[in-house]
């Protein structure tokens, strides 16, 4: 936009220094809640005059937060690194050969996306029930794989389709390479913005996830954060404060990866809500 | 060597040529197969056999269950409940559509100004995005919280009764809708710079020459030009709105009564814990038609308007 007179310029940085105030509040609060000792009623809004540290180590310990990390991590890497595997691959296949089976497939993959997974709930829990998968690790990962496939399926065949050269393809072709072979030394590497782009949102959001998690991962041995923190709060509402300390050791992994990756994640996130 | 190249190239695409014809038929559908047995599985399969559940009255667990025809549809459709679980599911749906376009592009606007604490800025109000919407629920239950909590520790300073905000359906559902705007405003904020910063200089440029307002300019090309970003953000916002969970069961759990339960929470808490599998099935098939004519509607309304505009 055109030239600020200083003045403006000086109020909108305060006008702006303001609101990141206000959404820095409930940081703020969750930062002294979880600093104060149990039966320290003074304000929230003032830091505590001493320091101690018990609140994390009870969380940590009480809430299971150690095996919940394993977990969590366990789920969101593996999911992350099947959605890229066959995410890619099938959006190559479908991309590349507009064959009449594979209009309708792609069609059928992208048509995915209007069922609010949600909604199928009762069935869903029920075939989990039926085929012995309950409360495993690999229940959680082919759920995630399965709700985040068309999306980046999506992704991928609309980054193939406007930026990989076919005539690459072709040429490596030529040298004998199978499709395959053609697809993973030529294509894939290529792929490397988008990928980080379906990385980026599936990780978000699988480590994050609550409303699957809580119905497939119930057992204690399995729970991921968001489930041990949930159990947690139940158990511990009238302790907000080891409740606070739980809730910002689950969050500060992925807080610390956005700080550093900032540029990427807000990108990567912005990119893919707006093509999905 | 300008020359052998074309001359290579020209063979080239008469090999490929010849190539894709042979290869024509293949679909290569090995290449999906994996992908498309797992969303056939957990997505397509559990959908259909959602619907078959929704006219029965299987109670979850047990082996045999009747088929009660349209029983269960009858009954959602004269229980009190389903239309106050409805009304919230639009009011979180719709209240927050509304709040994030409005906040989202406030800030945007206000960034779009080259000022020094721009990035910081950008990341503080997205920070949120980043952490599960549970844990951003918890969070803001320590600000509301009636005992306890960041809000009456200031209404006690000033030497008032506390308020337990989130007990009172009166005020809870906003709350909720409050937080959830908290949470994803950076995304809309995010999409309205790239839509802003998309916008030809030139256009203010020869509005300023005629002498245009700041208001006629934003009302006549700001809006207009943004209308792409517009439609996007609406749509996110009203399908993250309306399939809100996560939040709700941090706040309020649904509370008091089922005052601030939406859909989703309502079907969860059929299913687990009134074990109406039949029912939480029926009321399922109702959550995705409103999410898919909702959201529709949405989307045809202002593509239209982005045509027009």
């Amino acid at each position: 936009m055109g030239q600020l007179s200083s003045r403006t310029k000086w109020l909108l940085t305060a006008l702006a220094l303001l609101i990141t105030a206000f959404h820095l509040i409930p940081f703020y609060i969750l930062i002294t809640t979880s600093l104060k000792k149990t039966g320290d009623f003074t304000s929230k809004w003032s830091f505590p005059d001493y320091f101690d540290t018990e609140n994390f180590a009870l969380a940590w310990e009480h809430a299971n937060l150690g095996n919940a990390f394993v977990n969590t991590a366990i789920i969101t890497i593996l999911s992350a690194v099947l959605l890229i595997f066959f995410g890619s691959m099938s959006a190559y296949a479908l991309a590349r050969r507009t064959t009449k089976l594979n209009k309708y497939m792609y069609f059928l993959f992208v048509g995915v996306m209007v069922i609010p997974p949600l909604t199928a709930l009762v069935p869903l829990y029920r075939l989990v029930v039926d085929i012995g998968l309950m409360n495993t690790h690999l229940v959680a990962i082919l759920n995630n794989v399965a709700a985040f496939m068309p999306l980046t399926i999506f992704l991928y065949a609309g980054f193939i389709r406007s930026t990989i050269p076919k005539e690459l393809e072709e040429a490596a072709k030529l040298d004998g390479a199978s499709t395959l072979g053609v697809f993973f030394k030529v294509v894939f590497p290529l792929l490397k913005p988008i990928t980080a782009t379906v990385l980026i949102i599936s990780s978000v959001y699988i480590w994050n996830d609550y409303q699957f998690a809580i119905f497939f991962l119930q057992d204690s041995s399995v729970q991921t954060l968001t489930v041990a923190l949930a159990g947690f709060f139940g158990q511990n509402v009238s302790q907000l404060n080891l409740v606070a300390a739980a809730a910002l050791m689950a969050s500060l992994p992925m807080v610390i990866v956005f700080l550093f990756l900032q540029r990427f994640f807000i990108e990567g996130l912005a990119a893919g809500s707006v093509k999905g | 060597m300008a020359v052998v190249l074309t001359k290579a190239s020209k063979k080239m695409k008469t090999t490929s040529r010849k190539m894709k014809k042979t290869r024509r038929e293949s679909s290569l559908w090995w290449m999906y197969l994996p992908s498309a047995l797992i969303v056939c599985l957990f997505i397509i399969y559990p959908f259909l056999d959602g619907i078959r559940i929704s006219f029965t009255n299987w109670n979850g667990f047990s082996q045999t269950y009747d088929y009660v025809g349209l029983d269960q549809y009858k009954r959602m459709f004269a229980d009190p409940d389903t239309w106050l679980v409805v009304k919230n599911t639009l009011l979180f749906g719709i209240g927050s559509t509304i709040l994030q376009n409005i906040v989202g592009l406030g800030y945007a606007l206000l960034l779009n100004h080259n000022l020094k604490v721009r990035t910081f800025t950008r990341t503080i109000i997205f920070l949120p995005v980043i952490i599960s919407p549970l844990i951003m629920g918890y969070i803001w239950y320590f600000f509301f919280a009636f005992q306890g909590g960041a809000l009456n520790d200031i209404i006690m300073f000033f030497g008032k009764e506390p308020i337990n905000a989130l007990g009172n359906p009166a005020v809870n559902p906003y709350i909720i809708v409050f937080v959830n705007t908290f949470q994803f405003v950076g995304i809309a904020m995010i999409i309205y710079l790239a839509g802003l910063q998309s916008i030809s200089k030139d256009y203010f440029e020869a509005a300023d020459i005629d002498g245009a307002t700041g208001w006629q300019k934003f009302k006549n090309i700001t809006i207009p030009l943004l209308m792409p970003s517009i439609t996007i953000n609406i749509v996110l916002n009203i399908i993250g709105g309306l399939k809100l969970f996560d939040v709700i069961v941090a706040l309020t759990n649904g509370g008091p009564g089922n005052a601030s339960q939406s859909m989703s929470t309502f079907m969860y808490n059929l299913y687990f814990s009134r074990q109406d599998a039949g029912y939480a099935a029926t009321q399922g098939i109702l959550m995705a038609l409103i999410i898919l004519v909702i959201s529709m509607a949405a989307l045809f309304y202002f593509k239209r308007k982005e045509v027009e505009a």
